[in-house]
């Protein structure tokens, strides 16, 4: 392995990622406090308690699943898209690095941007809401590992893309509309039998009910399914960046 | 001396989407020195960049075997990727980064251990320390093309292509960089560049490869080029058909042309000082009248487009 490689593109990506540290850090505490004024003060008092937790804590974990996969997602394709984008992509093909040493690279950064955030939308979020964790390690297993796959994704976004619009087309048509529906905002089992049955389908319910099971000790599905959900998801990932770089698809001709 | 790079009958063939393929190599054959400085020269569209950037893994040969420094560019790709600096021909940088990073992410890339003292070491000599703060944005063109140079030496590379360097470099930054293209040869650096320029290709180079449509067709040492190249012919047109070349002149290897009526005479127009006037002397005193006078220069851009045209039929 070539770990020098590794910590050059990873510190070359967090560099930017400082540039903007302000606003980084200041987005995701206005948007969660945000959040908090609309549903948690205007909405969430008339809301009842959901499987005996208060809606406000009870959006926390989603809200910080939905940012973190969407932070992940073009935190990654943006940062392998751009060297596509303006040539500089020549040096890292004629590098002595393989797949996985880029991978790890540039996914790994983009995976600490959004557990960056993450972290930041819960601490804001704790100081709207009385917040217990029942199983930090499991939470934080869960967002780690969140962070990783759908940075991961992004990666392949980054790389299949040919223009920015296609850039923005997976996050906005797939990746929002899967979180919103995956029970970021309220429980799979509050919704009628068919739109249960159809949720059951969407890969991030597992997540999110994981990651909430972590806090609240409650769950819409297994906690293990969850686990397998994510891990076959990241799997599924590698094998996909694996195949690009083998036939270099998109990348080298 | 030890050949460096070895580029055996490489094919490149691109899919070209709706343009249907295209087969930009067609079978290269080229063997490069260790320390020396080829020009690769040749026409827009010959192959340069495509063959340059199949050696270094931007692009994969169709076929073909190329080996740097004895390892094998796919299967020993990170042997032979160490020791190549690349320098592209269109200047591709991340605008809002600044020239230091940027150089000191090229070294890291290439997995050696930072060393800002060394990168601060190669900016200078490009002068470019004093811009070691600014984004790359704020640079000339010039500027840029140097930050690619400097990125490409960050890791010490053995073997250096530069792809089309001069282009949109201005005569005084030139004449710096062909400098540092020289000391580095003078450190056993090899260098490949590419070019367009035959200028540039006879005051560079230790060696010239002609490539054309995807095929190298000569590879000759520049001095013999030149001396080629400086060949002229002098041809006298004669008052009097002659039968035979007189004696008297027969040291000067004359030729007799067009049933007797002219005389061709060829020198070297480098070396060549009191030939002429000493011929043209001897065949007054030898009675021979003469009409017309004209040189002749074969040049490196005339044995270029010979063998371009060869191949074009
Ligand atoms: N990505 C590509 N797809 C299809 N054809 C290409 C591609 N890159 C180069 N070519 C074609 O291959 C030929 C050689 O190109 P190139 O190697 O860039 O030439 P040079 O550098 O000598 O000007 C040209 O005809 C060019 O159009
Ligand atoms: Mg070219």
């Amino acid at each position: 392995m070539n770990w020098q490689a590794v910590k050059a593109i990873y510190y070359f990506e967090m560099a930017r990622f400082f540039r903007t540290l302000l606003q980084s850090f200041l987005s995701p505490v206005l948007s969660t406090s945000l959040y908090f004024v609309v549903f948690g003060a205007a909405i969430g008092s008339r809301m009842q308690e959901v499987d005996g937790v208060p809606y406000g804590a009870f959006i926390v974990p989603g809200l910080i699943m939905l940012s973190v996969m969407t932070q992940a997602t073009s935190n990654a394709s943006f940062g392998i898209y751009f060297p596509k984008f303006i040539g500089t992509i020549y040096e890292l093909l004629s590098a002595p690095v393989n797949f996985l040493e880029i991978v790890i690279g540039y996914v790994g950064a983009a995976a600490t941007k959004a557990l960056f955030i993450g972290v930041v939308i819960l601490i804001t979020a704790a100081l709207f809401v009385d917040l217990t964790i029942q199983a930090p390690l499991a939470m934080l297993a869960f967002l780690v590992l969140t962070c990783l796959s759908f940075a991961l994704m992004g990666f392949i976004i980054g790389i299949w893309a040919g223009n920015f619009e296609q850039l923005q087309l997976v996050p906005l048509l797939v990746v929002t509309p899967l979180v919103f529906l995956g029970g970021s905002f309220y429980s799979i089992s509050m919704l009628p039998p068919v739109w249960q049955a159809i949720s059951y389908f969407n890969p991030v319910v597992y997540l999110i009910s994981g990651f909430r099971w972590a806090f609240f000790g409650i769950a819409d599905v297994p906690i293990g399914l969850g686990l397998l959900a994510i891990t076959t998801f990241t799997a599924a990932c590698i094998g996909a960046i694996w195949w690009i770089f083998r036939t270099g698809w998109r990348i080298r001709q | 001396m030890n050949t460096i790079v070895d580029i055996q009958n490489l094919r490149k063939i691109y899919d070209g989407g709706p343009l249907g393929t295209f087969e930009a190599l067609k079978g290269a054959d080229l063997q490069i020195k260790e320390g020396e400085i080829l020009a690769l020269l040749g026409p827009n569209g010959a192959g340069k960049t495509t063959l340059i950037s199949t050696v270094c893994g931007i692009t994969r040969a169709t076929s073909g075997k190329i080996t740097v420094g004895g390892h094998d560019v796919v299967s020993e790709f990170r042997a032979a990727r160490r020791m190549i600096g690349l320098v592209p021909q269109e200047i591709t940088l991340e605008p809002f980064e600044k020239v230091m990073r940027t150089v000191r992410f090229s070294r890291g890339l290439f997995g050696l251990p930072k060393n800002d003292a060394f990168v601060e070491d190669v900016l200078r000599k490009l002068s470019l320390y004093d811009k070691k703060d600014n984004k790359i944005m704020e640079l000339s063109g010039g500027m840029k093309r140097r930050v690619l140079i400097a990125k490409a030496l960050a890791h010490e590379p053995r073997v250096l292509f530069l792809d089309e360097p001069s282009a949109g470099v201005d005569v005084e930054l030139r004449k710096g960089m062909w400098d540092v293209v020289r000391s580095l040869r003078d450190q056993g650096v090899t260098i490949i560049l590419t070019t367009h320029y035959i200028e540039e290709a006879e005051q560079m180079a230790d060696r010239v490869a002609v490539i054309s449509k995807g095929q190298i067709l000569l590879v000759e040492d520049k001095d013999a080029l030149m001396a080629r190249m400086s060949q002229k012919e002098l041809t006298i047109e004669l008052a009097e058909p002659l039968n035979a070349i007189p004696d008297a002149l027969c040291a000067y290897g004359l030729e007799l042309g067009r049933d007797g009526t002219t005389l061709r005479y060829s020198y070297d127009g480098k070396a060549e000082r009191k030939g002429i006037r000493r011929l043209l002397n001897e065949l007054d005193s030898a009675g021979i009248a003469m009409r017309d006078l004209k040189t002749q220069q074969t040049n490196l851009e005339e044995i270029f487009v010979g063998l371009v045209k060869d191949d074009n039929p």
